[in-house]
């Protein structure tokens, strides 16, 4: 049930905003978010941003994995 | 309506209208000594004893999209499913089935695309139809293509392929289908992708003449994308191919459109594109010939042919595991799961 | 793609996996609760990958398949009746077979019936058509209810006339409640849509750990957030902890967005629901609240509820708890395949039959 896929805001108008994901640009509503910034990563699911990417812990995520397993 | 403006039931019942819109819009657009008497069949004689011969219909909507239109997608199309099988496109007919009330310089506008494609593919258009149905009963406009071709080299068929061939594309994979598809009604999305529909015939002979003993088939994956031309394949030649999917070529938005929409490039129509089943000695000179010409920069080797399992196609996921890829059932549609 | 495809790497992945494999000793079986992770294991060939004492069993977290026929042969009645009202359903729901027809089939008999990838969009169809009634077909479980939520204030606040929604939705921790308390399947541990719980926060699985002993871990989508996910879980199992983690980290808090949580309950309340195959969960769907009745289908036109059944010989209840897997079912790929599917779990891309059948293992 969870068609959901990261995607950096470029443009925000109103309670819209544009997300491009690798090129590709799309509308989702900003409805649901507290709060919302262009250059934010954000995940989008029917059209709307459901929640903001943390891409400090992405980075986090992935630098763990690479030491804890890949050594 | 104005019957300048409009097209009318009365341009496809035979008459003046017929007659006077046969002449103005097709036979000035499609220009050739063939067409020009207007007769019932067109007449001439072919270098060639092996013929190639085909047939396809096209209902695309919209009719106009990004990278080109159902025009020049019919003539494109036609030509391409001559060249797959080693021919040289000569001759198309064209036919027509125009919904009443689609715009004349829509019409115009498509047949203007064809003939250009057509002369920039050094086809001729020589015989073709009009039919005008009511209002609602007919999607704007159909086109129904023939076309005939001359081999003069070697038979291409899948039944040929044999383990140890290599499978190769000739570029990016679903940019049509995806251009077509982010134009539809409640899609709306902003792809920097445009269809790549194009008259593949210059490029097979390229590929024949560099390998003219090592080329096994050749197809063009429009509906249905490669993963259902892999299996008709395998299903030919009774054998197994495997394709890796980090070396599939797919535009970077065509990916991200694909992951919005949930769908899969593998499933993708392609109108500017050919697969080519390879001996595995002739594989070099196959893609370096592809890589020469316009339409083929992005060629790329994507898979090799095996025994077993037989008839079936296995994708090599980007984890490193294998698993099948059937064909596709039904139409992919936006989900949201 | 940036946040994907670094979480699809070989290297990664491959490691993670001969991991689990260093560390899992005991026999234990894992319910993951999410058709996209159905899809994700069955597509990365994780289920074979993992060792032999690890059971990964698919729940009922595809909302195609658990949106009962009945369900189906409501909305189907009602466009036959309203000859002059435009469905909008999400692509998923198109094949899915009701008792004898399905949206797919209405629609080649006439029926205005059209996908919308997003809610937003049955509203600009309303919009366009102020003469036709607009009836969005509502499935999905928490990810998607609040986007249903927002449409229907949006339409509220566009003053629009001719605008409902029949909400089918379901809660995803109910459904964990009930097939615990079923009994019916042993499961050591839950993996959670990640998703979802981005919505409502981890804390709401928090009854799994206090109430039943069950361990859960939140993961993402990506091959390597569903081989982390199993892991963290794993580990839970063999140094017998009990907790409730999160490895989608960098999308889920322990506290959900608060702000879609705010809209599912504005516009819905709980009510019962039923679930294909498993029947009548309470408190497990949304149903609109009184004053958003004139948004709400099932409040505005008769929609009779109907009687649930399943075709004969489909065991589609069976594959959603768990107790079997698609290929121990009569049906599956004989007569059940995606080109002509008996129950939903075939339908939908997501279900697991047809996840099975798509990425079916090579011998």
């Amino acid at each position: 049930m969870c068609l959901g896929i990261p995607g950096k805001i470029i443009e925000i108008t109103g309670d819209t905003a544009t997300i491009d994901v690798a090129g590709t640009r799309k509308d989702a509503s900003l409805r649901l978010m507290e709060k919302a910034a262009v250059g934010d990563y954000v995940i989008i699911h029917a059209g709307f941003a459901i929640e903001k990417v943390d891409t400090k812990r992405a980075e986090e995520t992935l630098r763990l994995i690479a030491e804890a397993f890949e050594k | 309506m104005d019957r300048n403006k409009t097209v009318l039931l009365a341009h496809g019942s035979g008459g003046s209208y017929s007659r006077r819109l046969t002449e103005e819009v097709f036979a000035k657009a499609f220009d050739n000594p063939l067409l020009a008497p207007l007769n019932d069949q067109a007449v001439f004689t072919l270098p060639a004893k092996k013929l190639a011969f085909t047939t396809d219909s096209y209902v695309v909507k919209p009719i106009f999209f990004p990278g080109g239109d159902i025009g020049k997608l019919s003539v494109c199309g036609t030509i391409n499913d001559l060249a797959v099988g080693g021919a040289e496109p000569v001759y198309l007919s064209a036919s027509f089935i125009i919904e009443e009330g689609l715009g004349m310089d829509e019409l115009k506008r498509v047949v203007a695309s064809m003939a250009a494609t057509a002369r920039a593919a050094g086809v001729s258009i020589v015989t073709g139809d009009t039919k005008v149905v009511e209002r609602g009963k007919g999607d704007k406009l159909f086109i129904n293509t023939a076309g005939i071709g001359v081999i003069n080299g070697p038979e291409l068929t899948p039944a040929n392929i044999r383990p140890g061939d290599v499978v190769i594309v000739s570029g990016t994979m679903g940019d049509h289908g995806i251009a077509i598809m982010t134009h539809r009604e409640g899609i709306m999305m902003d792809v920097p992708v445009e269809s790549d529909c194009a008259a593949l015939h210059t490029l097979t002979m390229k590929i024949i003449a560099a390998a003219p003993s090592g080329v096994r088939a050749m197809r063009d994956p429009t509906r249905g994308g490669l993963a259902t031309v892999l299996n008709e394949f395998a299903a030919s030649c009774g054998c197994c191919i495997t394709i890796k999917e980090q070396d599939l070529p797919v535009k970077e938005a065509v990916r991200g459109a694909c992951e919005l929409l949930g769908f899969d490039p593998l499933y993708l129509a392609n109108e500017g594109k050919l697969v080519a089943v390879v001996s595995s000695e002739d594989a070099g000179k196959a893609l370096a010939a592809m890589k020469a010409h316009p339409l083929g920069v992005d060629a790329a080797i994507i898979g090799t042919v095996a025994d077993g399992p037989k008839g079936k196609v296995l994708l090599e996921t980007s984890i490193g595991n294998r698993r099948i890829i059937d064909m596709l059932s039904g139409e992919q549609l936006p989900r949201i799961c | 793609m940036k946040y994907i495809d670094e979480f699809r790497q070989k290297d990664a992945a491959q490691a993670i996996i001969k991991k689990i494999r260093e560390v899992s000793r005991k026999q234990v079986s894992i319910m993951e609760i999410c058709g996209t992770h159905t899809h994700s294991i069955s597509k990365y060939g994780i289920r074979e990958a993992l060792p032999d004492n690890i059971r990964l069993i698919s729940g009922p977290g595809c909302p195609v398949c658990v949106t009962s026929a009945a369900d189906v042969n409501r909305i189907i009645a009602f466009s036959r009746v309203n000859r002059n009202a435009i469905i909008a359903t999400f692509g998923d729901m198109m094949k899915v077979p009701g008792s004898e027809s399905s949206l797919q089939e209405e629609k080649a008999r006439g029926a205005d019936i059209r996908v919308v990838y997003s809610p937003l969009n049955s509203i600009e169809i309303a919009k366009n058509n102020p003469d036709k009634e607009v009836v969005l077909f509502a499935v999905g479980f928490e990810t998607t209810a609040p986007t249903v939520a927002a449409t229907v204030l949006s339409a509220k606040e566009a003053g629009l006339k001719n605008f409902s929604a029949l909400s089918l939705h379901k809660l995803t921790p109910p459904a964990m409640k009930a097939l615990l308390d079923g009994g019916e399947i042993e499961i050591d541990g839950f993996i959670a849509p990640g998703h979802v719980t981005a919505i409502i926060g981890a804390k709401a699985y928090g009854f799994l750990a206090s109430d039943y002993k069950s361990p859960c871990v939140v993961a993402g989508f990506e091959p390597i957030d569903a081989l982390m996910g199993i892991y963290m879980l794993v580990k839970q199992f063999e140094e017998s902890r009990c907790a409730i983690e999160i490895e989608y980290d960098r999308v889920v808090t322990w506290e959900g967005n608060l702000r879609a949580q705010e809209v599912i309950n504005e516009v819905f309340e709980p009510s019962d629901s039923l679930w294909r195959g498993i029947g009548n969960i309470p408190g497990s769907g949304l149903a609109f609240r009184e004053e958003f009745a004139a948004f709400d289908s099932e409040k505005r036109f008769s929609m009779p509820k109907g009687v649930d059944a399943e075709p004969k010989g489909c065991k589609c209840g069976s594959v959603l708890k768990g107790l079997i897997t698609p290929n121990e079912c009569g049906l599956f790929a004989k007569a059940c395949t995606p080109e002509f599917p008996i129950g939903p779990c075939m339908v939908s891309s997501e279900g697991t039959c047809a996840a099975w059948y798509k990425y079916r293992r090579v011998a």
